[in-house]
């Protein structure tokens, strides 16, 4: 008994560490750009202002990098989902030449670190014209070799027999993808669908290298520019810190078991 | 009778064959369009990478022949060293700092105990924020003047530290927000690695007397070892890239020796802020050939201490 209090102290403390910044964040957000540099601080707003949140909406366009930022997720996203469980079903069940070449090759792109292919796609994408377009922000990631991964691993444990039952009704090749293996591997698509939702709504270097345009901003690059701007209101910078972040903090917390029990699955974030 | 057979032989090796070519084209299909797409925008640039490491490049007119000089400029470049070794700094500090601490937490989230699923969501929530928002909420809570981290020190009556202006610290002040943001994640995949422990070894021990701290170092730690290791390996190759963090923290002081400068800021200051494409690809090939090393020495030494035995 003594021992479990000791455990709950330690967690406690932890957890402190964890939520400071947080309530931080939005405690700040709610001041009065004379009561953020008050010493001794307040802890709580003494008068909330929740008109920062609508001064960050009108200094910058935050409806649109919203906009953009949903844009690139679920452009990104939905085109993952589909084109790499399409390979993993050809890696998990088909017989073609050069199969494990082919899917070596794949695998080796996973050590590839972004910084290195960043230079090259900035010349080929101005080459295509795409820079500063959506294409840029939205085709090449709509490619992952570990969406392929992920789901050629979770595929090869759906029970052979289903496709077999499935191929003797008649069924084409597309057919058993679609209505044998997708729906029994939920929770592998919805593993990858948390990871690359996460990763596209927080890109930062990606988006900074191939827009410039502001009516091209996702919310990354936005409240980084924001920061360059308005570097000492800081009210007006953790209004905008917590807006861009909201969406994913809701995502979390309604999809927790699912992004936990990923995470056990496919290992990393990335 | 033989001609039967001869006929049924050839019979099924017609069927395969005829199976496997129908395969072929259904492979095109399935595979065509993510291949495609890799090749396009990851394995054709990898191999670019490498070749415009080895010119001069302005990203406009065409790149000339530079041989070994980029290379050869970047050592001699004090802010590149400068960059290299902070980049060094910054995984060898902040891996074993988050796997050590990921391991403690985990280890204490493992217990039976209430509130252990508020605790995980607690722990977890940096991992889900923005980065770039992660790094302007500490440049506000680490502000020397009104900063809420100097604050509660000086009503401690501790020192109050310039965190990001003190060149001497100002780089354990970054890994400190980066392990904040990121220990959450080898939390979890801990606690995965550690339910998959059978307590039939906790028993048995127990029988045989062992405390709780002989249960840690002999049963619970050499089992989770795989997990540990890949936890490491992972969580060392997404440290030596890290990047929005330090942009943020760094604000705007280009070409300045920055105590927190890393080499991945390096590849965006001279490729994009300063156009010498060349120059920024061998940077960022120095740091492909880092990561690759000590991957590679991940994995040798992995023999001396991950058991894949139980």
């Amino acid at each position: 008994m003594k021992s479990k209090i000791w455990i709950h102290l330690v967690l406690i403390v932890g957890a402190v560490v964890m939520v400071v910044p947080f309530f931080w964040m939005i405690s700040t957000s709610l001041k009065t750009y004379v009561e953020s540099v008050q010493i001794p601080p307040t802890i709580m707003p003494s008068d909330p202002q929740f008109s920062n949140y609508l001064a960050v909406f009108e200094s910058a366009d935050f409806f649109l990098y919203y906009i953009n930022t949903f844009l690139m997720t679920a452009g990104r996203t939905l085109a993952q989902l589909l084109l790499c469980s399409m390979a993993a079903y050809a890696f998990a069940r088909l017989v073609f030449p050069f199969k494990n070449t082919i899917f070596i090759l794949i695998l080796s792109v996973l050590m590839v670190p972004m910084q290195v292919i960043l230079i090259p796609n900035y010349a080929l994408l101005t080459e295509f014209g795409w820079v500063d377009t959506f294409y840029a922000l939205i085709v090449p990631g709509m490619f992952s070799a570990f969406g392929v991964f992920l789901l050629r691993q979770f595929f090869m444990g759906i029970p052979k027999e289903l496709d077999e039952a499935a191929l003797i009704d008649g069924c084409s090749h597309w057919g058993i993808y679609w209505r044998i293996i997708l729906p029994n591997a939920k929770p592998a698509l919805v593993a990858l669908a948390i990871f690359t939702i996460l990763n596209s709504w927080n890109d930062f270097l990606w988006p900074l290298v191939m827009t410039n345009s502001e009516s091209m901003r996702v919310l990354s690059v936005g409240i980084a520019s924001f920061q360059g701007q308005y570097s000492t209101d800081f009210p007006l910078l953790m209004a905008a810190a917590f807006l861009s972040t909201i969406p994913m903090l809701i995502m979390f917390i309604f999809l927790q078991k699912h992004l936990i029990a990923g995470i056990s699955l496919g290992g990393v974030r990335r | 009778m033989a001609n039967v057979a001869t006929e049924h032989r050839t019979g099924t090796r017609h069927t395969k064959k005829k199976k496997l070519h129908d395969h072929r084209l259904w492979a095109v299909l399935f595979v065509g369009p993510v291949f495609l797409g890799l090749f396009t925008f990851y394995m054709m640039p990898a191999l670019a990478s490498f070749g415009l490491a080895f010119t001069f490049w302005d990203g406009l007119t065409a790149p000339s022949f530079a041989g070994l000089d980029n290379i050869i400029a970047l050592f001699n470049s004090d802010i590149f060293m400068r960059s290299l070794v902070n980049t060094i700094v910054f995984t060898g500090v902040a891996v074993p700092v988050t796997v050590s601490l990921a391991t403690m937490i985990a280890v204490l989230l493992n217990q039976r105990i209430k509130g252990m699923i508020i605790y995980r969501t607690l722990y977890f929530l940096p991992v889900v924020t923005m980065p770039v928002a992660v790094g302007m909420v500490w440049l506000w809570l680490y502000n020397t003047e009104f900063g809420l981290i100097n604050y509660v020190l000086g009503i401690i009556g501790l020192p109050e530290p310039e965190w990001l202006f003190n060149p001497n610290i100002a780089l354990l002040s970054v890994i400190a927000v980066y392990v904040w943001m990121t220990v959450g994640n080898s939390v979890i995949l801990i606690l995965a690695g550690l339910q998959g422990v059978s307590t039939t070894y906790y028993e048995a021990s127990k029988i045989d007397g062992a405390s709780k701290m002989d249960q840690f170092f002999k049963i619970t730690l050499p089992l989770i070892t795989p997990t540990l290791f890949f936890v490491t390996v992972t969580s060392m190759i997404t440290s030596l890239q890290v990047f929005d963090l330090i942009f943020v923290m760094i604000g705007d002081t280009p070409a300045i020796v920055n105590p927190i400068r890393t080499i991945v800021y390096g590849v965006y200051e001279s490729g994009f802020m300063l156009s010498q494409m060349g120059y920024a690809s061998a940077q960022a090939f120095i740091l492909f050939l880092m990561i690759l090393l000590f991957t590679i020495i991940q994995f040798w030494g992995q023999k001396k201490w991950v058991h894949y035995d139980a």
